[in-house]
């Protein structure tokens, strides 16, 4: 884990409000899992916006590169997104546990991915490494379902696809792929097909979607597994500003998380 | 052979009660918690002391959702103290604290002077604590009232904690208040041995599509820089009423900020909300504050402890 002030490689707009950064970072690089996220001072010295926000690893390359996937939502993804090549990035992390972390043991099964929105960005890094790992051992296969509002905000479809995954697109207006929510999606995917029902289950995604999850999965007496998002003041550990009620207790998301065994939550 | 000693810091020393410390800084309660993330994030070692987050006698589970919310400068938040109460803070978190090697000062907060004597009982018999921090200014919990509201209220939880322990005693005070002044003096006549200077302001957010609060518990508290000037204006003015140490904090950002809070009349300073963003800054701020006083060559910290001049 470090805190340094890293060099932006790029900043490229990837669709409507949203961008990819890439950043040097070789020093944290090799150690980050996928589901871990960086706290970064989008303001500079400024006091406004006040706090670092939290963006998770979306991709990190053999040269020690990492990626951010983001949407301009306020003051600070804004001023995140008015940075040029060449300016330098003062971020902490990487930070929290991640999926790989949680699932030890389940290396032999089928990978079932859920990303609703947004929740695409630190899924296509652990994509890439279950991928990895399908190689090097065989027996798996890695699924993918993407849920966006309509075709415009469809982010990382072909990223998916060029990694080899089955990718499975909805829509809520049907613009793209089937029409629905991708939770329906999930739900069609189990029915069809027995194989699936030894799968894990990968999520991240607005809430009421990580929590229709947990119930499918419970009903179907399957792993599950959901990284969760909320504001975060300190990132660390410190403060107990974001947390999730759990069947122990309130957790908190940035230092116990931000993965965590849906089953354990109390919706 | 001539045996080296490590030398000290020129004049960095403070004394806070009983409690000799290193240097003036600390961490501000419950805005740091040992861990492995910290660990690596911060040299927590280097502090003159550690304030741990509060504790109560049974657990609590903390306030419902959204705890924290940013402002202009600043961070509402609604904890609700969460804690995993007295026992498990003994068993868990004193024997990794004690490895620290600083003085080790436990917060806690009770809902009647009874809850807070209990606690202050068996703290007090544990030599891993150096001094208890008496929470009689949480503004986030289900009582209206808070203790350091009122100077009866305050005396009477000060009096009845002096009377289980010699260990070092600090009131933190709430600065919603008329006179801040009258409830500091009414802890040091109780005898505690410092005042803390400021716990967070009562403040709120409202989100104005949905019309409603913007954290769970409806109201919080305010902290960061933009309380700071109000909390030094506390610092000065409860300096010139009271004999026994004030630790000055309240939106501190930098060593400059430090400083101010020292020149009113703060023996010690503690950050807090600003470390969430640079969680260096309490290293930064030793290193400035033993800069300053090689610069302009003062002493020792008792010379720059209320060293405000008038204006000339």
């Amino acid at each position: 884990m470090i805190q340094a002030k890293v060099k932006i490689l790029s900043n490229i707009k990837a669709g409507p409000n949203y961008y990819r950064m890439t950043l040097a970072c070789p020093a944290a690089a090799k150690k980050i899992k996928p589901g871990q996220f960086f706290q970064v001072r989008c303001g500079n010295k400024s006091l406004d916006p006040f706090l670092r926000r939290p963006f998770s690893v979306h991709n990190v390359d053999k040269k020690g590169n990492i990626e951010i996937l983001y949407q301009t939502i306020g003051k600070a993804t804004v001023l995140l997104s008015d940075k040029k090549s060449g300016d330098a990035l003062d971020i902490i992390g990487p930070l929290g546990n991640g999926f790989e972390q949680r699932t030890a043991n389940s290396e032999r099964r089928t990978s079932i991915i859920v990303a609703g929105g947004m929740g695409v960005a630190p899924m296509l890094f652990l994509a890439e490494r279950l991928v990895h790992r399908r190689q090097t051992t065989d027996h798996r296969k890695v699924i993918v379902l993407i849920g966006a509002k309509n075709k415009k905000n469809l982010l990382c479809e072909k990223e998916f696809r060029s990694l080899g995954c089955d990718v499975k697109i909805s829509t809520d207006d049907g613009s793209k792929g089937k029409k629905g929510f991708v939770t329906d999606a999930l739900k069609g995917l189990l029915n069809a097909n027995r194989y699936t029902l030894n799968a894990t289950l990968y999520a991240c995604g607005p809430s009421p979607m990580l929590e229709e999850i947990a119930k499918i999965a419970a009903a179907n007496k399957i792993e599950s597994y959901g990284s969760f998002e909320e504001h975060m003041a300190c990132g660390m550990g410190n403060c107990y500003g974001c947390v999730v009620k759990t069947k122990k207790g309130y957790k908190r998301i940035c230092k116990d998380g931000p993965v965590f065994d849906l089953g354990e939550i109390e919706w | 052979m001539v045996k080296k000693h490590k030398r000290r810091s020129p004049g960095m020393s403070v004394q806070i009660g009983k409690i000799g410390m290193e240097n003036p800084v600390m961490v501000a309660s419950g805005t740091y918690e040992y861990n492995e993330v910290t660990k690596e994030l911060i040299d927590i070692k280097q502090f003159g002391a550690i304030v741990t987050k509060t504790i109560t006698l049974r657990p609590r589970e903390g306030n419902p959702l959204p705890r924290t919310c940013e402002t202009y400068a600043g961070l509402l938040n609604a904890i609700g103290l969460q804690n995993k109460g007295l026992n498990a803070f003994l068993i868990e978190s004193i024997p990794s604290l004690k490895k620290l090697r600083i003085p080790i000062i436990v917060s806690i907060s009770g809902d009647t002077a009874g809850e807070f004597k209990e606690l202050a009982g068996n703290l007090a018999e544990r030599e891993e604590v150096a001094g208890i921090e008496l929470n009689l200014s949480c503004p986030n919990l289900t009582n209206k009232r808070l203790f350091a509201q009122n100077a009866d209220a305050t005396y009477d939880v000060v009096c009845q904690v002096r009377e289980m322990t010699d260990k070092t005693i600090i009131a933190k005070l709430t600065p919603n208040v008329t006179n801040i002044s009258e409830i500091a003096r009414s802890a040091e006549r109780a005898g505690a041995d410092a005042i803390s200077l400021v716990n967070t302001f009562f403040g709120m957010a409202i989100d104005i599509k949905k019309r409603e609060p913007k954290l769970g518990n409806v109201t919080g508290g305010l902290s960061g820089p933009a309380i700071k000037p109000i909390a030094l204006r506390m610092v000065w003015d409860v300096s010139k009423k009271v004999k026994i140490p004030i630790i000055g904090m309240g939106g501190i950002m930098s060593g400059e900020d430090a400083i101010e809070f020292i020149i009113a009349g703060a023996s010690a300073v503690a950050v807090g909300t600003g470390s969430f963003i640079n969680p260096n800054l309490g290293i930064e701020i030793i290193r400035d504050i033993k800069k300053y006083l090689s610069k302009n060559n003062i002493n020792g910290m008792k010379q720059l402890t209320g060293s405000l001049a008038e204006r000339s």
